[in-house]
């Protein structure tokens, strides 16, 4: 008797591992012509609208009306690298070693311009208004050099926010509060010793607290400290239809000091007063500040601010305009990626040949995501580049934007780009028509921006709802410049500050398409393809 | 005239028309009195215009018009019905001004109940938050001049906007694209502008912008300050949505379908 055995292919049998559909997936992708052309076309317009920008934004000043236009100066840098303001009116003797000055401050005065620079002929402060501003500051400073942008620790009285310790532009601690008058004056002392600096405060000049010390690193052995008065610029913006208009001028502090005590090596014999300023500095005339000294009283007035520089251009939010046209461009592809295959049947081939549904799903987005990612990644580090040099010419100055931020950009980009064409595929998913879900995203990611940007059209607490809670909160990762809460300014979504954090920002454009996402697999499982 | 009911009686039995049109209008009308309600302004010393804050509900609603216009004639594309409807009305051009009829005349249906539901809505919200003529604001009803204009060029600018998507749609066919590009052309305007610096450049981009100088029709404050006046601002949507259309029956003219 023989048995015969049963025919067998000889081929493999087809395996049904998540490996195979990714590969599925990745050669649908691969093989629709206009997807490819799609994606570089997004890449293109990243890349191309940058360079638009940057070509198209001049920056010159004329420093007298008939001299030619000069490149506008870049600001000084500061101990960390970034861009600040040190414009103040100075008065100094230099400090040889370790040591301390003490001073009693009894008055802080201001007067402020609603109109920008001064008539010659007549006195730079005529037709001012006396008025302080809340970070008007006067006070004790020990500095490594007169150099813009060198470093320092200060002790001062402010305009409203009470007895200040500030170190190296950045930093900021607060003493004692309440405002300085006659009746209640404030004691401040700085002491040296060695890199630290530390500074106290009393109101009676017989219990001291200690506000703060601050390392200083290099900071040479003779060192420059003395008296400071300082005031930054008066600004109001008032925002109306059409573009948002600043009108403000310079303003300028005098305090009155007393009961000057200090100790150590003071080489010098007199004391020299000298303003601190260029170009850059929005600080009053040098006419107009200056110093008196009367017995043990001394009168200090300046203009400008020592303060991290917040009117800088945001050359790398500039740079990347084009983001948004490859958001709808690869939004696109995204809702494509899943309403073609309704559109062509070929939905139900794709499910027949793997009926666990979330996984395709799931194959889709991975694809997705990852051809995404990567020409992001590559439209954003060739756009930035790009655009900065072209700003360059043009004149501006760029921001320094260390190499870790630089990364957060750029891979913030393109992880922003990959979940938003993902955000098209649930969406897609959810509608099986494209023109609606196309319309869905973008209204739901461009629109929520462009309310939060162009001035004139919402109310401030409404703009910062809208790139809180929408998926517009996602170009938070493009943001390279900080908010200073020591700095009065702008800080809107029109000047690229955003009210979330980088990646919290980006979180909520996750959140929502996690959201999405999860709905459309729920879906998709339920539904008849 | 036959094309004309043709096309109305496919516009009004598609299940989906119905419920966008009566979502841009709701939609335009909530947005727009989320807007009016979200003015914060204690004694009137904020500079705003009462007619752009209540009808900031077109700069979505428009977008729900374009899937409209869109679908009117990518819809045919996708499912092949094109082919009958041409060989039915072998003018083509005719079949292209037909649909652009019902379409416009639907969308200034929906347009002028959401922008006078609008314009109710913000004139009661706005009052409620200090914007009224106690405090020197002009009065948010049709009866004044600069806020009629306003609330029917907002009409007339849906209708533009819907021209415009049905142009593109006729030229790229596919829906996805049309209204990506549609989308693209309305949104980026704005965006790229305001990442120019020069000032020059962003006048000019502005005063390109289909949305943007479209828009210029709501204003009825600071009109000097504008680049354009507001009737010249939608001839510049008028503009798009004509090459937009002529570009769209040319092709449809000589290309097979």
């Amino acid at each position: 008797m023989t048995t015969l055995a049963p025919y067998r292919s000889d081929r493999q049998a087809g395996r049904d591992g998540f490996t195979q559909l990714l590969r599925a997936e990745w050669t649908k992708f691969r093989t629709v012509r206009g997807w490819v052309i799609g994606m570089t076309v997004a890449m293109l317009l990243i890349v191309g609208l940058g360079a638009l920008t940057g070509a198209n934004s001049e920056c010159g000043i004329q420093l007298t009306p008939t001299s030619p236009s000069l490149a506008c100066p870049a600001p000084p840098t500061g101990p960390g690298g970034e861009w600040v303001t040190d414009s103040f009116y100075f008065v100094r003797q230099p400090l040889a070693g370790n040591g301390s000055i003490t001073v009693r401050v009894t008055s802080l005065t201001g007067l402020y311009s609603t109109h920008g620079g001064f008539t010659p002929g007549q006195s730079p402060t005529s037709g001012m208004t006396p008025g302080l501003q809340p970070w008007s500051k006067a006070g004790i400073i020990i500095k490594a050099s007169t150099r813009q942008g060198a470093a320092y620790a200060a002790l001062m009285v402010t305009g409203s926010h009470g007895v200040r310790m500030q170190w190296d532009f950045t930093h900021d601690v607060a003493g004692l509060t309440g405002k300085v008058t006659a009746a209640s004056p404030r004691w401040l002392r700085l002491t040296r010793s060695g890199g630290r600096i530390t500074g106290y405060d009393s109101a009676d000049g017989a219990h001291w607290t200690r506000v703060g010390t601050a390392t200083l690193a290099g900071l040479p052995s003779t060192v420059q400290a003395g008296l400071f008065a300082t005031s930054p610029q008066y600004s109001v913006t008032s925002k109306s239809l059409g573009g948002s208009s600043s009108t403000g001028g310079p303003t300028l502090a005098t305090a009155a000091f007393d009961q000057l005590s200090r100790q150590g090596t003071w080489p010098a014999a007199r004391w020299t007063g000298e303003s601190i300023q260029n170009v850059t500095s929005q600080a009053l005339n040098p006419a107009a500040q200056g110093y008196r000294q009367a017995g043990g009283r001394f009168t200090v007035s300046g203009s400008g601010d020592i303060a991290p520089s917040t009117a800088d251009i945001d050359s790398v939010r500039h740079t990347l305009a084009g983001t948004f046209a490859g958001l709808i461009a690869v939004v696109l592809i995204g809702v494509m990626f899943i309403t073609a295959e309704y559109r062509r049947g070929m939905i139900r081939t794709t499910l027949a040949a793997s009926p666990r549904r979330g996984r395709v799903l799931a194959a889709k987005a991975v694809v997705l995501a990852a051809v995404t990612f990567a020409a992001g990644l590559v439209a954003a580090a060739v756009a930035i580049p790009l655009g900065e040099y072209l700003l360059h010419e043009n004149g501006n100055p760029i921001p320094p934007v260390s190499a870790l931020t630089w990364l957060q950009v750029v891979a913030g980009t393109a992880a922003l780009l990959a979940v938003a064409a993902v955000l098209g595929l649930a969406v897609g998913t959810l509608l099986r028509r494209s023109a609606g879900a196309v319309t869905a995203v973008i209204a739901g990611i461009v629109l929520p921006y462009l309310l939060a940007i162009t001035p004139g059209i919402l109310p401030a607490g409404a703009e910062q709802w809208l790139v809180r809670v929408t998926p517009a909160a996602a170009f938070a990762v493009q943001q390279t410049i900080q908010q200073y809460p020591q700095v009065t300014a702008d800080y809107t979504p029109g000047n690229g500050y955003f009210p979330l954090a980088p990646w919290a920002g980006f979180a909520v454009l996750c959140a929502w398409t996690a959201l999405a996402l999860a709905l459309a697999v729920f879906v998709l499982r339920r539904r008849d393809a | 005239l036959t094309a004309v009911h043709a096309e109305w009686t496919k516009l009004r039995t598609l299940p989906g028309t119905g419920w966008l049109l009566l979502a841009a209008a709701a939609l335009t009308a909530a947005v727009g009195a989320v807007a009016a309600n979200s003015v914060t302004c204690p004694g009137g010393g904020c500079q705003l215009d009462p007619a752009k804050v209540s009808l900031t509900g077109i700069d979505l609603g428009q977008a729900v018009v374009a899937i409209v216009a869109v679908t009117v004639i990518s819809g045919e594309y996708s499912t092949g019905m094109i082919r009958l409807t041409l060989a039915a009305t072998p003018r083509r051009w005719l079949v292209l001004a037909a649909k652009a009829a019902v379409v416009s005349a639907a969308t200034l249906v929906t347009g002028a109940v959401a922008v006078l539901a609008s314009v109710l809505a913000g004139g009661v919200l706005l009052g409620r938050h200090g914007i009224s003529t106690a405090y020197g604001y002009q009065a948010l009803s049709l009866g004044s001049g600069p806020v009629l204009r306003a609330a029917a060029g907002s009409v007339l600018y849906l209708a533009l906007i819907a021209l415009f998507s049905l142009g593109v749609a006729a030229a790229v066919r596919d829906s996805a694209v049309a209204i990506g590009v549609v989308l693209a052309l309305l949104y980026l305007f704005p965006i790229i502008s305001s990442a120019v610096t020069s000032p020059g450049w962003q006048r000019h981009l502005e005063q390109l912008s289909p949305m943007t100088a479209g828009l210029y029709i709501q204003a009825t404050a600071n009109l000097g300050s504008l680049p354009l006046t507001p009737w010249q601002g939608l001839g510049v949507l008028a503009a798009w949505a004509a090459g937009a259309m002529l570009a769209g029956a040319l092709l449809l003219r000589f290309r097979d379908a």
